[in-house]
């Protein structure tokens, strides 16, 4: 007869065939028998949040910065609920989580017992699937089917839940063999004809954008070359979304920045004007395409994408190719090659009239602003961030407001995973532990979340996590003492009436760090800014950096929603549309 | 006028509306009504009317009859966005105009009355299959299979003949010939 294993240990068994080497977790009453079970498993290294929220945050910086799913384990009760903004955010995302967590005994369960709660119901609609696991004997199949779940297809979190009598109840394991097959929920079966067509229009444009968001990402690190060559054989000028900078090189000259609410005049003109628009891996957010009506209204679409329900969800598209984006690209190369015959040169020729309109747009230098000598301007200490970072891999996550987009529009990614940030949720928080999770996959690379000190606040324990571990990440906050988006809409719309987004008695946040055994650093004058930022990159431990910037000022460029992207509002240096006035501002 | 000051864009105006029935083949499992419920209520679907049993107990699938309306792009989104779902095996869709596919549904009709009247009542119901499932001296229970209209016509027509209750199940689908639905 073979051994029996409990529960707790198949578990472990999961994730040992799971090549799993980070559990982030926190333990509580319904999940001890795991906790228990973790002495045996050397392999696997469990993180001690403060918080769980900061587990499924940590676990999401660890995701996306190594391409592996995240492990979360928490208890049931207000374990599981504090995990779900994480869960959501990650669902948003598209990030690759399992959470594990533990639920009070099956007999008890529907009893109101102490901590328990309906766990697969309330995080049923922010998880891809969830399970209950009511018998011991599905315990090993529903583990594995969660990490195929996961990380398959369009990826995103799953969750199981596993009541503390089948964590100790025993049964068989049976050793794990990894399928090569893929189940019925990918959908990676684009046609020759397809391709075909895409290179028909692709021969054919004379106004062409290449539009690329997270997904190119989440096809893995070879996608975003594959990319490469494929914009560099067509010439066309390339934007990306918020989650898809990295995926092709920032400061290339094929890339004319960021699009969509605070993407540059360049991106935003050029997806108005275009006669054909390719979006690799991107889902037409609401952020991205402004109103809806107008959107994009000379050109023709094409949508890459391994969801097909992204496809015509939003903007209807002529034609849509269902798959991976590094597959789909691949063969459009080979077919662009294999074709070739003078195409790509003649290509180009057709499109030099768009790029030099292109070069037009771009002299309006939308991403300027007036520096100062007196005050740190935010856009000012992101730029000497990256100046005097980029030298090295440097993995950035951020919070989410004003610094996140100026995050966004300064910094320059070069290479894929190496932007953390909360998009789709827009998670205030995410980007401290976040950053914890980066540095536990790249424990020898400069980690920074770029913060707000608002949002930070959020989820400031972690910072006790970070001590723990030796995590040496650095939280670089733009502190203006606003929330500073919610100023600027307030600003912009609402007369000036800042209500409640000013925060008083802000804890002293050097004295902070050095309560948490931290090192905490201070700037407020732009003459010593690049001295403080390398005093705080030599460190060689967890830094908090709180740079004192400008309250008043305000992320530019920016369209007003319910407006087309060639109506946008640029910042102070545009003399012709200084401010917003009359109707521009209702439609904010 | 929709609100301004708003981060979100202006509703765009909405397209015509069209009645689609889905046939859903699901996992028999725990919460998996639950999971195709909430995708609707969650995004915003509407549904008429719903029905669900198991069909297949050796492999433990349950037929889903989803009724619903829906813009043409809502009611592709509902087919992607239950297509996604994992215990999902197969989606059909049909147009409730399909000349190709039956839809019926069945109520059960409480007549409390008179001898006359509820012989009258049987004569209105008899184009819809009428099954006499319990008889005494001043009531009956008639079992009708129509459409949902005719169901809704017959309703209110027996109201004066001493309609009582009305049980009605939601709306079935097949469709018609040899082929079955792959």
């Amino acid at each position: 007869m073979s051994k029996l294993y409990t529960g707790a240990e198949i578990v472990f068994k999961c994730l040992e065939d799971q090549d799993v080497e980070y559990i982030f977790g926190y333990p509580g009453g319904a999940v001890l028998p795991i906790y228990d079970e973790l002495k045996n498993h050397s392999s696997i290294k469990h993180i001690l949040v403060r918080h769980e929220q900061g587990a499924g945050h940590a676990a999401e910086g660890y995701a996306r910065s190594s391409g592996k799913p995240g492990v979360v384990l928490v208890t049931s009760g207000p374990g599981a609920t504090n995990v779900v903004t994480a869960l959501t955010d990650a669902y948003m995302d598209s990030v690759p989580l399992v959470c594990i967590s533990g639920q009070v005994p099956t007999h008890l369960i529907g009893t109101d017992a102490f901590q328990e709660c309906d766990t697969t119901g309330i995080t049923r609609p922010c998880t891809k699937h969830n399970w209950l696991v009511k018998d011991i004997k599905d315990l090993s199949k529903v583990m594995h089917e969660a990490f195929k779940v996961a990380t398959t297809g369009r990826p995103g979190p799953v969750l199981i839940d596993i009541p503390k009598d089948i964590q100790f109840a025993k049964t068989n394991y049976a050793k794990f063999k990894k399928e090569k097959k893929l189940n019925g929920k990918i959908h990676n079966k684009f046609s020759e004809n397809e391709i075909n067509q895409l290179i028909d229009l692709i021969s054919k444009a004379k106004k062409p954008v290449v539009y690329t968001g997270g997904g190119v990402i989440n096809s893995g690190p070879q996608a975003s070359e594959t990319l490469k060559e494929f914009v560099r054989l067509i010439g066309f000028p390339i934007t990306s979304t918020l989650q898809g900078l990295g995926a092709f090189p920032g400061d290339d000259n094929q890339f004319i920045g960021m699009l969509g609410m605070h993407g540059t005049y360049e991106a935003n003109n050029a997806m108005h004007d275009c006669d054909l628009l390719i979006n690799i891996g991107a889902r037409f957010d609401d952020r991205i395409t402004g109103k809806i009506d107008e959107f994009s209204p000379k050109s023709k679409k094409v949508h890459i994408d391994i969801d097909p329900s992204s496809i015509n969800k939003i903007i209807k598209v002529d034609l849509a190719i269902v798959g991976d984006v590094n597959e789909v690209i691949r063969s459009a190369i080979k077919k662009i090659s294999k074709k070739q015959n003078g195409f790509k040169n003649s290509n180009k020729q057709k499109i030099s009239k768009w790029w030099e309109q292109i070069q037009k747009w771009r002299t309006k230098d939308s991403l300027g602003f007036i520096n100062s000598d007196k005050e740190i301007k935010p856009q000012h200490a992101v730029k000497r961030l990256y100046e005097l970072t980029k030298n090295q891999d440097t993995f950035i996550t951020t919070e989410v407001g004003q610094h996140q987009m100026w995050a966004a529009q300064h910094y320059k990614f070069n290479k894929p995973n190496r932007w953390m940030t909360s998009g789709g949720l827009g998670t205030m928080g995410y980007g401290l532990p976040a950053a914890v999770g980066v540095q536990i996959a790249h424990p020898d690379k400069l980690v920074i979340d770029i913060a707000g000190e608002a949002s930070v606040l959020m989820t400031m324990q972690e910072m006790s996590t970070a001590v723990q571990y030796n995590l040496p990440i650095k939280i670089f906050i733009l502190n203006n003492q606003y929330m500073g988006m919610v100023r600027q809409w307030q600003e912009l719309l609402h007369e000036k009436n800042y209500s409640e987004s000013y925060s008083e008695a802000l804890p002293d946040f050097v004295k902070l760090a050095e309560a948490y055994g931290c090192k905490g650093i201070k700037a407020d004058n732009p003459l010593d800014l690049d001295d403080k930022i390398q005093e705080m990159i030599n460190y060689k431990g967890p830094v908090i950096f709180d740079c004192h910037v400008d309250p008043n000022e305000n992320c530019f460029p920016m369209i007003p929603s319910g407006k087309p992207h060639n109506q946008m509002i640029l910042g102070p240096n545009d003399k012709e549309e200084n401010k917003i006035t009359g109707k521009g501002k209702s439609l904010v | 006028m929709p609100s301004p000051k708003s981060a979100y864009s202006i509703p765009t105006e909405k397209g015509k509306l069209d009645t689609h029935i889905f046939v859903v083949w699901v996992d028999n499992e725990a919460g998996v009504l639950a999971r195709v419920v909430g995708l609707f209520s969650g995004r915003g679907y509407n549904i008429e009317s719903l029905a669900v049993a198991e069909i297949d107990a050796t492999r433990n699938i349950s037929r889903i009859t989803i009724v619903t309306t829906g813009t043409p792009q809502v009611i592709d989104q509902i087919k992607l966005q239950l297509k996604k779902l994992v215990p999902v095996h197969k989606v059909a869709d049909f147009k409730r105009e399909d000349k190709k596919v039956i839809f019926k549904e069945m109520a059960l009709l409480k007549i409390v009355a008179q001898k006359k009247k509820i012989e009258k009542c049987l004569k209105e119901c008899k184009k819809f299959n009428p099954v006499i499932l319990d008889k005494t001296n001043k009531s009956v229970v008639i079992q009708i299979t129509a459409l949902r209209r005719e169901i809704d016509k017959m309703s209110k027509k027996l109201k004066p003949f001493g309609l009582t209750s009305t049980s009605r199940t939601g709306a079935i689908a097949m469709t018609r010939g040899a082929e079955t639905f792959k």
